[in-house]
């Protein structure tokens, strides 16, 4: 009788270790596609707005320029392909390969945030200029928000990577981490399509 | 004759496993325990909805005449605003992620949820955004006037200019259920896809877990529209963006849209589960399977779907366009086929049953029938003449409190009762139970019923003082109220008393066949000792075959 708990409690152990980490992923794929929703409905609520609106741009406000916004949108939108040659790293078990090409990444991304301040800083309108001041800043603020959780959460996971023979047999954060960023990736291209390009 | 099917699961394992805390501690810990969250949420829920419940008799004893005497206008304004938020958010949803929590875990098979701690982080929100809502009651100026649906321009307003105000308080409150709902829907439905036992197919499933399972992806993809015209209007009142500002040129219907299209489906998010309780009760009580299991569970899904294009039929009224408004008639119209495929077969299942009317079973009939009672209200509202005739008056109000009161407050009690002896290992008091199920009953119809009269007389909604041509249905409708209120008393007794010293239950006592009814009453820690395998479909009364494989330790 004792052994039969014994083994049943064993089982119970197991069952939960292996559990978590499996269904963590399915469970962030769920919550991604909700997330995606808010991104959703922000974007149908921009395209009402820009289509109905009697007073869409603010006085004085000519249009965006788009030449410095296409430089980041190329190097967030490459940045995706590196962390996937990061993750594939990860696959052959160099870790530092996975390393570099993890913080290659982590700078893109961090590029990405300093060339929208800049451009946050230089523009002639604010938040309350307005419903495109208002979707402007709207969108790109809850989008940049998103990319700063990303260059976050690629940065514990690069210190997790030091703990040694923590990611001997893949990690979850990683692909998790990994998909996020080419959602926040896909994201901004469907976000600078609407704003810059359909003007 | 053996009644295979009434095996349980080890009875060399009725105990609770050693170092698992016994006492009633726990419920206030940070527990992972699903069945812990689960009570916890229960409970919790129940203290919102005796406060929800305080206000609703407030302002019936507001309206017991016609002029407004009892309470300031502005404070009558607030309390049918909290009334409705707390009833919403923090009375319907975390009762019924509760119930979820509990039973789904043991319904298919699982140790605990898919994330444990994900899941105590999402109760624990509950109490949070719970303090910040009644903290508004303590602000100048007072909670919120708007009403539960917040709409601006109305909801823009800031008399007393300070930027904690009774709205915005509404909003973070608001936001903070969000993020705990999401929680739950993303644990709930990781857990149902992902951790259901051996041979428990989807087509093995009690229709419980379809149900949660629907209404919670209804959650998924509805909340977050909710969310984003939430955080557009926190802006608009504290920052002074103009997304919904008509004064700056923003688009207030707009706001409608957002805040409908999750609102809407949100009334299926809490109706659906309880459909899945009277698709668990009627079977046991009747001693038939469930009739048309498949297309019971499948028709949940297909609600679902629905649900997420009828909103602008909330919206008839709202200078919504001719071709706008006759589309959404349509599927408001075609949501009620999968919704009466249930009704049907419900009716089958206990027709020509060996009937045991049991406090569960009364208040399960109870809610269908007054279910049914809304759901023609509801047909007739869909018509959009009829809706534009009778908008934002009383009838809505009757309507919508056949479904909320009569049937998912209704269904919360049957679902209690059903599974208390699971829950607490002790036997309920059937006379109080039936005592409470006849105070519901008579003070739910008193109540609800004289405000579809009044409605179609044309008295509106929210209006703190009348024309005394209405004064008769509103008495009745009053004297309901405070029999509800009432009602509540053998109800709380009832459930105090028999935990703490009621009648020790078995692990089965209803001879109710599902993976709950296998394991000791409460169930131990991690719920099953071996992880069972199913072998056959559920509601499988009258068939005498197990449902599941034999215990391999039991020979």
């Amino acid at each position: 009788m004792s052994s039969v708990n014994f083994d049943s409690q064993a089982d119970i152990a197991t069952h939960h270790d292996h559990g978590e980490a499996d269904h963590s992923l399915f469970g962030f794929i769920v919550f991604l596609l909700s997330e995606s929703v808010i991104f959703l409905s922000f974007f149908v609520g921009y395209i009402v707005y820009k289509t109905t609106a009697l007073d869409w741009l603010p006085p004085g406000v000519e249009g965006l320029e788009v030449r410095e916004p296409l430089i980041n949108t190329i190097v967030l939108v490459s940045s995706s392909f590196v962390i996937y040659l990061a993750e594939r790293f990860l696959q052959a078990k160099n870790l530092w390969g996975f390393r570099t090409f993890w913080l290659i990444t982590m700078a893109m991304g961090s590029f990405f945030i300093y060339g929208q301040a800049v451009e946050w800083r230089g523009l002639t309108f604010g938040f309350t200029d307005g419903l495109f001041g208002g979707t402007f800043y709207l969108l790109t603020g809850f989008h940049g928000l998103h990319v700063i959780t990303g260059v976050l959460l690629q940065g514990i996971m690069l210190v997790k990577s030091f703990i040694p023979g923590n990611y001997d047999n893949g990690e979850v954060g990683v692909v998790a981490t990994s998909l996020f960023w080419h959602f926040v990736d896909v994201i901004w291209i469907i976000l600078f399509a609407l704003i810059y390009l359909w003007q | 004759m053996t009644n295979t099917y009434l095996q349980t699961l080890a009875p060399n394992w009725i105990e609770p496993q050693p170092g698992e805390p016994e006492s009633w501690r726990r419920f206030f810990s940070f527990s992972t325990d699903h069945k812990v969250i689960g009570i916890q949420y229960i409970v919790t829920a129940f203290i919102f909805f005796l406060i929800g419940g305080f206000l609703a008799m407030v302002m019936r004893g507001e309206l017991i005449t016609p002029e407004a005497d009892l309470v300031d206008r502005t404070v009558y304004n607030a309390m049918f605003t909290m009334h409705g938020t707390v009833m919403l958010f923090l009375w319907t949803f975390p009762v019924l992620n509760g119930l979820a929590n509990y039973l789904v875990p043991l319904m298919i098979g699982a140790r605990d949820m898919a994330f444990p701690r994900l899941n105590a982080v999402a109760f624990w929100l509950v109490p949070v955004f719970g303090v910040i809502l009644m903290v508004s009651f303590w602000v100048p100026g007072g909670p919120s006037q708007s009403g539960w649906w917040a709409y601006p321009p109305v909801s823009l307003q800031n008399p007393t200019g300070n930027l904690i105000n009774g709205q915005s308080l509404w909003l973070v409150a608001v936001a903070l259920s969000g993020v705990s709902s999401i929680m739950g829907a993303v644990n709930i439905v990781t857990t149902i896809v992902r951790l259901r036992a051996p041979g428990m197919t989807f087509f093995r499933m009690p229709v419980f877990c379809w149900t949660v399972m629907a209404a919670q992806i209804i959650q998924l993809f509805g909340l977050p529209a909710l969310t984003a015209g939430a955080v557009m209007l926190l802006f608009d009142l504290t920052v002074g963006t103009s997304f919904f500002n008509p004064a700056k040129g923003g688009d207030p219907v707009l706001y409608q849209h957002f805040f409908w299209f999750y609102s809407h489906p949100a009334v299926y998010v809490i109706i659906l589960p309880i459909f899945g309780v009277f698709s668990e009760v009627f079977p046991v009580y009747a001693r038939k399977p469930l009739f048309g299991y498949k297309v019971v569970a499948i028709s949940s899904f297909i609600i679902t779907g629905l649900s997420g294009i009828v909103w602008v039929h909330h919206m008839f009224a709202s200078g919504t366009p001719g071709w706008m408004r006759m589309i959404f008639m349509a599927t408001t119209m075609l949501i009620s086929v999968p919704t009466g495929i249930k009704i049907f077969a419900w009716v089958a299942t206990v027709w020509g049953g060996k009937i045991r009317l049991t406090t569960p079973m009364l208040f399960a009939l109870g809610g269908l029938v007054m279910f049914l009672f809304a759901g023609i209200t509801g047909i007739m509202l869909a018509a959009v003449p009829f809706d534009i005739h009778v908008n934002n008056t009383y009838f809505v109000v009757g309507h919508f409190h056949y479904v909320i009161y009569g049937a998912v407050v209704m269904g919360v009690y049957a679902a209690i009762y059903h599974w208390f002896p699971k829950m607490t290992g002790r036997m309920y008091y059937e006379g109080l139970g039936k005592l409470h199920f006849i105070l519901t009953l008579i003070g739910a119809n008193l109540n609800f019923f004289p405000m579809h009269p009044a409605g179609l007389m044309g008295m509106p909604r929210r209006v703190a003082s009348y024309d005394p041509e209405f004064a008769f249905w509103n008495v009745l409708a009053s004297l309901g109220a405070f029999l509800l209120g009432v009602s509540t008393l053998p109800f709380l007794l009832n459930m105090i008393s028999a935990w703490i010293q009621g009648e020790k239950a078995p692990a089965n006592p209803w001879r109710a066949i599902g993976l709950e009814w296998l394991v000791a009453s409460p169930p131990a820690h991690e719920n099953f000792e071996v992880i069972p395998t199913v072998v056959a479909e559920p509601y499988g009364y009258g068939k005498n075959e197990p449902l599941i494989a034999p215990y391999p330790l039991n020979p």
